[in-house]
């Protein structure tokens, strides 16, 4: 099977003398595959979703995103691979108050160097299947938690990424909102996007994801893949 | 802490100032910088003015010095001069004249006037007798203080003149007249004696008057005099206020671009005051609730953030204290050369005032922002946090994001717009420092066109004279008042020695007929110093003598033009206003036993202190013979291989030819430049860390939507560029304002300088920025922005996206 992810004993450390906040680790993820990262608080999952994206580097082990090693690369480097390889969409969906919802959505595009007509042109077919096409020149302001989700997975999508990261996507939302984005997390995952999804709502896990992790003290507990295997 | 309340207000405040040190520091250097510049300039106005006030107030110097002809002035009618209305006190008649003595190593002193007194006492200019005795009998003289040296000294001889069985007089004290009435004293018989060697005898009187403050009061007080009197007994007059100019103008000349600096200072002290604690307001909304929420009153807020202010400041003042009467030394020391007896230190109540005044200041400006603290609603302020207020700036952003650059660069140009009040503080802070960098250029680019052009002999390639250069004298003592460049010997100006030591002197002919027959000559102009009368002005007047084409080595004109042959004289600004005359008047002037009627052609731009040098044609006095050749050769002759050949011919005749060395730039001008440099470097420090501060500010805030930005791909050299942006259009628009402010201040203060030294300023001294400069100066504004803002770039780039996204 075609790896997105693979990680091979990683660990990261934030304190030299204590036990490592995630790990050692090893975890693949396959192409097309949505994976669920569940665990209670301080289990270690939003450190293993920033090693995954590059944002922070494990202390040990090594991972590999789409076939490259990252935990090696430059600042510089982590953030061209970023914007080619991964979407990111976050619990407080982390949008720029000051730019419109189109604007926000062409960001990563533009920092690409994607011409300004292709960017519009992908922005606007992203906000049509998201069904935010009539807010395009809204600021994010005067959105719903739904649709400023749905602005924020607009935008981690704008450029294709090989694999998506959602880090607690419905936890800043009510259950109306948050029933609107999982929706929109099944259908990408069946349209054939790779997921990973950190979360602490089982039912989430359960309805969008193919395969599920529990991670307790930075160690994985449970992997449904492993168990189906066996 | 008692000083801002309980124990919790001085630990806020305390963590405030340790928290902020980018802020603290800024504060600190940005008021160190402004109370430096301003103690340096109340040092220098107190110095321009007080020891000349105290010693003339002390001396009881006189208002007017005045000479009458005692042939059509009687004793009688200068009895009456001293009951004339306004007069309070008088002194006089004394007997007066004027000799070119020759010292005991046998060099001639410059011309002295020499008054016949009885005692260094009198109701006006009681003269301070500074070592050994007053003259009792004739033969016996004292002299002026700043005479006193190896050559002149207690018991030394000097001769009457320069002919061999001139007699001679003993000096037997040394003394000061502040009002400057004379430079020698001697009794009433020896100086009639004197005069009976050839020199004019007049009468001196020195009066002190109710009102003599002001040039027209003067004007109107010699009036008077000349109204007791009949026409034409009244020789001349000196007022006080000359003299007292002349001793005040090496200080006097700075204190004008000092002052300057320390108001750019002052200003920008304010500017960057009031932004960093309204940023610090800012950006502490949150804790500002929380402050109130656990139980500070408004006012405890307001004390709070003032004295994060005042802290640093204090410290900074402090500093500047210090730093500024380190700078004040060497200025202090060019006045303590004038009076013998200021002390090198700034007066006490400027020590005072001025930190006095700038803790007053940063109070105020702090106390604004820090009562908006003070009013801020608990809930809102703990609501609001950090966050900016939404809503500000996206049409900018909206504007910007059509422009065809990279996005980071769009993103960063809009910025701005989201604190338009921090952009506004940046944006005086560059345009301030733009200021203080094109002021100071333009300042040093005229100081040293000063310097140039009152050495205009070294334009020429090589100096011929009619004397070796060895036996040329030493330099004479300085003048009693005035500037550098009186008391720089010139190598033109031999004053060849009399009597067993005169040195061998070529015959001029012989030497100009040398340089004419030397291949490679270009062209030369005679030159000869001395010394001639003028009508209408009691003592000698300094003048140059031409011969030939002198247009290379004119001095620069502020009216009227160089002299271009027979007839003409160009005189500086202060012989106008001495003899109250102007461009193309007439004047009779007397060389030797020759008179010539001169018609003043141009008013030269001369920054010689107290000295009256014109310029005449050599031709107008048949008498007179070059003492100095100025050549220029031509541009494949080397100057070196000239000088050495003609050196060959002149040599043996007792004559020389060197090349012409540059002459340094005046010790007052090295000053001043250096000055200049500092005060600017500091300034653009400040303005440097105005920007850091409010990007530092910025970076802090947007620390979130930085780390949003990363987390999509942002990288960091994208990151730089687009913090770099947001001060890019600042810096621009700072340039744009601060080169004309900086043009326009140089056009202010030049003149005011030179009015100080009484004179005006020739447009070379004036128009000394180019379109290329004021360009770069421009780009300057942008470079200060830029350099401002790398650091917080730096940080941004290098934030931890993770724990960027973690801040909210």
């Amino acid at each position: 099977m075609n790896q997105v992810i693979e990680l091979e004993g990683v660990a990261k450390r934030y304190d030299t003398a204590g036990a490592p906040a995630l790990g050692p680790l090893t975890l693949s993820v396959a192409k097309g595959e949505a994976l669920a990262v569940t665990g209670p608080s301080g289990s270690g999952k939003s450190t293993l979703l920033n090693l995954i994206a590059g944002l922070d580097k494990p202390t040990e082990g090594s991972v590999l995103v789409a076939g490259r090693r990252i935990d090696q690369l430059s600042e510089h480097a982590l953030a061209k691979f970023r914007r080619e390889h991964i979407g990111i969409a976050f619990q407080f969906f982390n949008l720029l108050d000051d730019l419109t919802v189109t604007d926000n959505i062409q960001l990563p595009a533009q920092l690409t160097g994607t011409s300004r007509r292709a960017a519009a042109a992908r922005a606007g077919e992203l906000m049509e299947m998201l069904g935010i096409q009539k807010h395009a020149r809204a600021y994010p302001g005067r959105l719903s938690g739904g649709e400023r989700q749905r602005v924020g997975v607009a935008r981690a999508l704008i450029n294709r990424p090989e694999l998506l990261l959602a880090d607690e996507p419905t936890g800043a939302l009510d259950s109306a909102s948050g029933a609107e984005v999982r929706k929109l997390l099944i259908d990408l995952h069946r349209g054939g996007q790779t997921i990973v999804l950190v979360t602490h709502d089982l039912a989430l896990a359960e309805a969008c994801a193919s395969r599920t992790i529990h991670l307790v003290d930075g160690h994985l507990a449970l992997d449904t893949y492993a168990q189906a295997v066996r | 802490m008692s000083l801002f309340g309980n124990g919790a207000l001085g630990r806020v405040v305390r963590s405030g100032v340790g928290r902020r040190r980018v802020q603290t520091l800024v504060i600190a250097v940005a008021t160190m910088m402004a109370v430096a510049s301003a103690v340096v300039a109340g040092a220098l106005m107190v110095a321009a003015a007080a020891p000349f006030d105290d010693a003339f107030k002390k001396q009881q110097g006189a208002h007017i010095t005045a000479q009458f002809d005692p042939a059509k002035a009687s004793a009688a009618q200068l009895e009456r001069t001293k009951e004339l209305a306004g007069v309070t006190a008088s002194a006089g008649p004394y007997p007066s004249t004027a000799f070119r003595p020759v010292d005991r190593s046998g060099f001639r002193m410059p011309t002295l006037t020499v008054v016949g007194r009885s005692g260094a006492d009198a109701d006006v200019d009681r003269v301070e007798l500074k070592s050994g005795r007053w003259a009792h009998k004739p033969g016996e003289i004292v002299v002026d203080a700043s005479f006193q040296g190896p050559s002149v000294d207690i018991g030394s001889a000097l001769k009457t003149s320069d002919t061999p069985n001139a007699p001679t007089l003993s000096v037997v004290g040394f003394a000061v007249s502040v009002g400057k009435s004379a430079d020698a004293w001697a009794t009433a018989e020896q100086v009639e004696s004197l005069a009976a060697l050839g020199s004019p005898l007049t009468t001196q009187m020195l009066y002190r008057f109710d009102s003599a403050s002001t040039k027209q009061q003067i004007v109107a007080d010699r009036a008077k005099l000349a109204s007791a009197v009949d026409s034409g007994a009244l020789l001349g007059t000196q007022s006080w206020l000359d003299t007292k100019r002349a001793a005040d103008q090496g200080a006097a000349a700075t204190v004008p671009f000092v002052m300057a600096f320390g108001v750019l200072g002052i200003v920008m002290s304010v500017i960057i005051v009031s932004s960093v604690i309204s940023g610090a307001v800012g950006t502490s909304l949150r804790r500002i609730g929380i402050l109130k929420a656990i139980g500070f009153t408004p006012r405890e807020v307001v004390r709070a953030y003032v004295a994060q202010a005042l802290i640093p400041a204090t410290v900074g003042i402090a500093l500047g204290v210090v730093l500024g009467n380190l700078l004040a030394v060497p200025l202090l020391a060019d006045t303590e050369s004038v009076y013998g007896n200021v002390s090198l230190s700034v007066a006490w109540w400027v020590d005072v005032a001025v930190p006095a005044a700038a803790l007053l200041v940063v109070g105020l400006a702090a106390l604004i922002p820090a009562r908006r603290a003070g009013r801020l609603n608990t809930v809102e302020a703990i609501a609001v946090g950090r966050a900016p207020r939404p809503g500000r700036g996206q049409w900018a952003h909206r504007a910007m994001g059509r422009l065809p650059l990279p996005r980071p660069v769009t993103y960063g140009l809009a910025t701005p717009f989201t604190h338009p009040v921090r952009a506004l503080a940046m944006l005086l802070a560059v345009a301030f420092g733009t200021v203080a960098a094109t002021f100071a250029v333009g300042l040093t680019s005229s100081l040293n066109e000063v310097g140039k052009s009152q050495d205009p002999e070294s334009r020429a390639a090589v100096t011929v004279t009619t004397v070796r250069m060895n036996n040329i004298a030493p330099p004479p003592p300085p003048p009693p008042v005035g500037g550098d460049a009186a008391a720089s010997p010139s190598p033109a100006a031999p004053s060849p020695a009399a009597g067993s030591s005169k040195p061998k002197v070529a015959d001029p002919a012989k030497v100009r007929a040398a340089v004419k027959s030397e291949a490679g000559l270009e062209s030369y102009y005679g030159k000869l110093q001395t010394e001639v009368a003028v009508a209408g002005v009691s003592g000698a007047v300094e003048a140059s003598l031409y011969e030939g084409d002198s247009r290379s080595g004119s001095y620069e004109m502020l009216s009227g033009h160089w002299i271009t042959g027979k007839g003409q004289v160009v005189v500086p600004t202060r012989f106008l206003e001495r003899t109250s005359t102007k461009v193309g008047d007439t004047v009779r002037m007397t060389f030797e036993k020759e008179s010539a009627d001169l018609r003043i052609v141009g008013e030269s731009f001369d920054t010689s202190g107290n000295e009256l040098e014109v310029h005449a044609d050599m031709a107008n006095f048949p008498s007179a013979q070059p003492e100095t050749f100025l050549v220029d050769v031509k541009s494949d002759v080397s100057a070196d291989a000239f000088a050495r050949k003609l050196a060959a011919v002149v040599q043996p005749m007792g004559g020389d030819a060197t090349t012409v060395v540059e002459s340094e730039q005046s010790g007052v001008i090295l000053i001043m430049d250096a000055m200049a440099v500092l005060l600017t470097l500091m300034l653009i420090a400040v303005a440097g860390l105005g920007v850091l501060n409010s990007v530092v500010l910025d970076t802090r805030e947007r620390v979130h939507d930085l780390g949003v930005c990363k987390a999509i791909g942002m990288s960091p050299r994208q990151t730089v560029s687009l913090v770099l942006a947001s001060v890019s259009a600042i810096g621009v628009v700072g340039g744009l304002l601060g080169v004309p402010a900086g043009y326009l201040l140089h056009g202010v203060v030049m003149p005011v300088m030179g009015r100080a030294v009484g004179t005006g300023m020739p447009s070379p001294v004036l128009d000394v920025y180019g379109p290329v400069e004021l360009l770069l100066l421009g780009l300057g504004g942008v470079v200060l922005a830029m350099l401002g803002a790398m650091i917080p770039a730096g940080w941004a780039a290098r934030a931890r996206t993770a724990t960027a996204l973690r801040t909210e």
